[in-house]
């Protein structure tokens, strides 16, 4: 793990103002935001660890927990709102058992909300591992679910 | 490619681009919005590359991949030009047939025009669809003909002329003058005099200067900054380079949504373009002027579109706003004077600077100039990114440009400012889109979300949905807002529970009141807009959730009841077999099914099964 998140750093040159950014990577890399690699941000850059979590833990984006291998991100934004997207989410939470911020026992879903993602035009709209489902209802949840293996 | 280092040398270069181009090959442009995306464009553009292959035709036809023209809801859009003809709703098979037809024959495929939902009139060109008809699109306009990772695109559309213009011609005084005489406002949210924000960041001391491009857009149901970011990125860096100019600033930023990865991307791009061609970084165009660019990305949360979260963030901190007796302009990022506008606004310096302050103020209304992009969504007929120019009424823009309400129900408010704003009814539909004039109805212009409502939603759930998503996005750093939006959610939830009581209306009143005189931030300030003009229109909702316990809307699940309407049933069971918890039972052919009340979790999904409208709710 160290390697991979050295490169991230040296890539933004430990700029601190470029934190958000990083942490980002990071995830993006691992999923989620492993403990050993904010310590490692921490020690590198010399931000206090407490400083570290408190920006991990601010922004919406960020999870400390791992996450599935596929994850599910319904809109909630007004526009689906008005469309449903409550349902949808409702459906989801039935068919998968869990709430939404939680991830499946096997590791195969991380259900979160977004307040919007700018599909306003097709609500309601589901992104699962960055692919855009539009127009969908609660009943056509459980067929893209089965989608993923 | 080289260094552009002089007026000349642009020219030259623009003449060359022009020349490559005067062959006039057909070009296929996809839509690659992110509307369009959803609906399978990307699928249309591998096909549309393997069939170009597939027919020996790489030589003789371009394929483009362009930005968001608004027109979401008729998706995936693909026009071909010389012609520019559209087509609508474009699937993977219709690809063969679009190039055997269409461009290489002139043809037209008669199926994939846009057809008037109420006439039933077929439409070839763009402009003379009504969606577009009373649009004007100077922003806009250019998204479809810009492959946004191309900068010769946005050249041989006399891209980067007003940069020229302005470096060459003007002085960074001169470049303020005209943008504020233009009188432009801000397209953020708070709608402050552009000119006037760059003239004190310039003359507060302090060095180095900062500018930054929001591009935070978080006003859930708005997606105008980012079709602008994703689809025309040049045009939004060369009003941020002019800003830089005029403001005498040498760093700039762009602060950009996660959620926008495409966005990113392509800004990303853009500004790597900028810099190989010396519109950006050191003595810009030889001019002496030098200007750097960085992206940053948010991460997820609402108040950093507010100036002093989002500097914060910029720094990498949480983003908590502080608060604001010393204005950004002279103590902003890194305690240094900053100027932070909004990506739409940025987008209209250019064609300020070239066509002048006259020009741009000759269209709009007295206190509100230009054009404004707004999010039309929710239930009307044409959703989508829609361009008026300030002045047309809201009426105008829900029914001539939108095409009315969906599925011929009865219109019950527009939504407009987002959190900050608030419901405008029925009675109100001819007012101005103006900045003044929305906050005299009780809402406000904010970023251009406009969500339209019909007589199946709950203005109550509303309310609550605006309120629920402050609660969630307040930063918490003052009690006002974290303890106050907390308790008017809890009221609201009680209320939409058949909890409500009677007294209950008072006290949203009275925090309301608490909240606007008290909280640290805008975010707060702004919070019980969306419960008091809804309060101030549809207060008889209210009173029906509170005194009979109804909801006439049919939203509040505690309040309805799904039943089957039994004349219309035929016992088709496909709701028998939706529904999660077996509360449905099938009595047998052609007789309706049972519905069990105690069963039944008002999930609605036997509803949105029924193909009949066999299904009510009460
Ligand atoms: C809670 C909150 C969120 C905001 N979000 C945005 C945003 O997403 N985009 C934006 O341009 N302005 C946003 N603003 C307004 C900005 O604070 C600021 O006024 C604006 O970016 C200035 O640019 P302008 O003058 O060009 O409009 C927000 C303000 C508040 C209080
Ligand atoms: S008003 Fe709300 S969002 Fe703004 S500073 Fe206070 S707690 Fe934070």
């Amino acid at each position: 793990m160290d390697k991979k998140v050295t490169a991230i750093i040296d890539k933004y040159d430990a700029d601190r103002g470029q934190l958000i950014s990083m942490l980002q990577d990071i995830q993006a890399e691992f999923h989620y935001l492993p403990r050993e690699a904010l310590i490692q941000v921490s020690e590198t850059m010399g931000i206090p660890l407490s400083k570290v979590y408190s920006v991990a833990t601010f922004f919406k984006a960020f999870s400390l927990k791992p996450r599935g291998r596929h994850l599910i991100n319904v809109c909630l934004g007004t526009a689906c709102h008005v469309r449903g997207a409550s349902k949808v989410l409702e459906q989801i939470e039935r068919s998968l058992d869990i709430s939404r911020g939680e991830t499946t026992n096997d590791f195969k879903f991380t259900l979160e909300t977004v307040n919007c993602m700018g599909c306003c035009a097709l609500g309601p709209v589901v992104n699962i591992d960055g692919e855009y489902f539009g127009q969908i209802s609660a009943g056509k949840v459980d067929s893209i679910l089965n989608k993923y293996s | 490619m080289e260094k552009i280092k002089s007026l000349q040398d642009l020219e030259a270069f623009r003449n060359s681009i022009a020349e490559k181009r005067k062959v006039g090959k057909p070009c296929i442009a996809i839509c690659s919005g992110a509307g369009c995306l959803a609906l399978g464009a990307r699928g249309i553009i591998n096909a549309t590359i393997k069939e170009i292959e597939r027919q020996k035709l790489k030589a003789k036809v371009d394929i483009k991949t362009t930005g968001c023209p608004g027109f979401c809801e008729q998706g995936p859009l693909v026009i071909i030009y010389p012609q520019n003809i559209l087509y609508t709703h474009v699937k993977v098979k219709d690809v063969a047939e679009i190039i055997s037809k269409t461009v290489i024959n002139g043809e037209i495929v008669d199926r994939l025009l846009y057809t008037d939902p109420t006439t039933g009139e077929k439409f070839i060109h763009e402009s003379e669809i009504p969606f577009y008809k009373k649009q004007r699109r100077l922003l806009l306009g250019n998204n479809s003909n810009i492959d946004p990772n191309n900068i010769e695109d946005y050249l041989a559309l006399g891209g980067y002329s007003a940069l020229a213009k302005a470096l060459f011609e003007m002085t960074p005084e001169q470049v303020t003058e005209e943008v504020k005489r233009s009188g432009l406002r801000g397209r953020g949210g708070g709608g402050f005099p552009a000119g006037r924000k760059w003239e004190s960041c310039h003359n507060a001391p302090g060095e180095p200067k900062y500018v930054i491009a929001n591009c935070d857009e978080g006003d859930p149901g708005a997606f105008m900054d980012r079709a602008l970011t994703e689809g025309n990125p040049h045009s939004v860096l060369e009003g941020l380079i002019i800003a830089a100019y005029a403001i005498g600033s040498h760093e700039g930023y762009i602060y950009v949504r996660n959620e926008y990865p495409v966005a990113v991307e392509n800004a990303t791009i853009a500004i790597k373009q900028a810099e190989k061609l010396g519109f950006l970084g050191k003595d810009i165009l030889g001019s002496g002027f030098d200007f750097t660019v960085r992206i940053n990305r948010g991460g997820g949360a609402f108040v950093c579109g507010e100036s002093t979260a989002l500097m914060a963030s910029l720094e990498g901190k949480i983003g908590e706003p502080r608060a604001k007796y010393i204005h950004t302009v002279e103590r902003g990022l890194w305690d240094k004077p900053s100027n932070l506008n909004n990506v739409e606004t940025l987008a209209n310096v250019p064609l300020i600077i070239n066509k002048g302050a006259d020009w741009f103020n000759g269209i709009g209304t007295e206190g509100s100039k230009g054009t404004k992009i707004f999010s039309l969504v929710g239930k009307v007929n044409n959703t989508g990114l829609v361009e008026v120019p300030m002045g047309i009424t809201l009426r105008e823009v829900i029914y001539d440009v939108g095409g009315g309400i969906k599925d011929g129900k009865k219109f019950k408010g527009v939504q407009t400012g987002g959190p900050s704003g608030g419901v405008i009814p029925e009675s109100m539909l001819d007012i101005p889109v103006d900045f003044d004039e929305l906050t005299k109805a009780g809402s406000m212009m904010g970023s251009g979300a406009m969500i339209v409502m019909d007589e199946d939603t709950c203005m109550v759930d509303t309310a609550k949905y605006f309120l629920t998503f402050l609660e969630e996005e307040s930063c918490g750093k003052c009690v006002p807002c974290r303890e106050g939006i907390k308790r008017m959610r809890q009221i609201l939830d009680d209320i939409t529970e058949g909890k409500g009581k009677e007294k209950d209306i008072e006290l949203l009143e009275r925090i309301s009141a608490t909240l606007k005189d008290t909280a640290l931030c805008a975010l707060g300030t702004t919070a019980a807009n969306p419960v008091l003009s809804t309060l101030r229109y549809f207060k008889d909702e209210y009173e029906a959730h509170i005194k009979q316990k109804r909801c006439p809307a049919g939203v509040c699940k505690a309040l309805i009841q799904y039943y089957i309407i039994d004349e219309k049933c035929v016992g088709c069971r496909l709701c028998e077999k939706a529904c999660p918890v077996e509360a449905i039972t099938f009595m047998g052919k052609k007789k309706p099914v049972i519905l069990d009340q105690s069963k039944c979790i008002k999930c609605g999904i036997c509803k949105d099964v029924c193909k009949l409208g066999a299904v009510g709710v009460k």
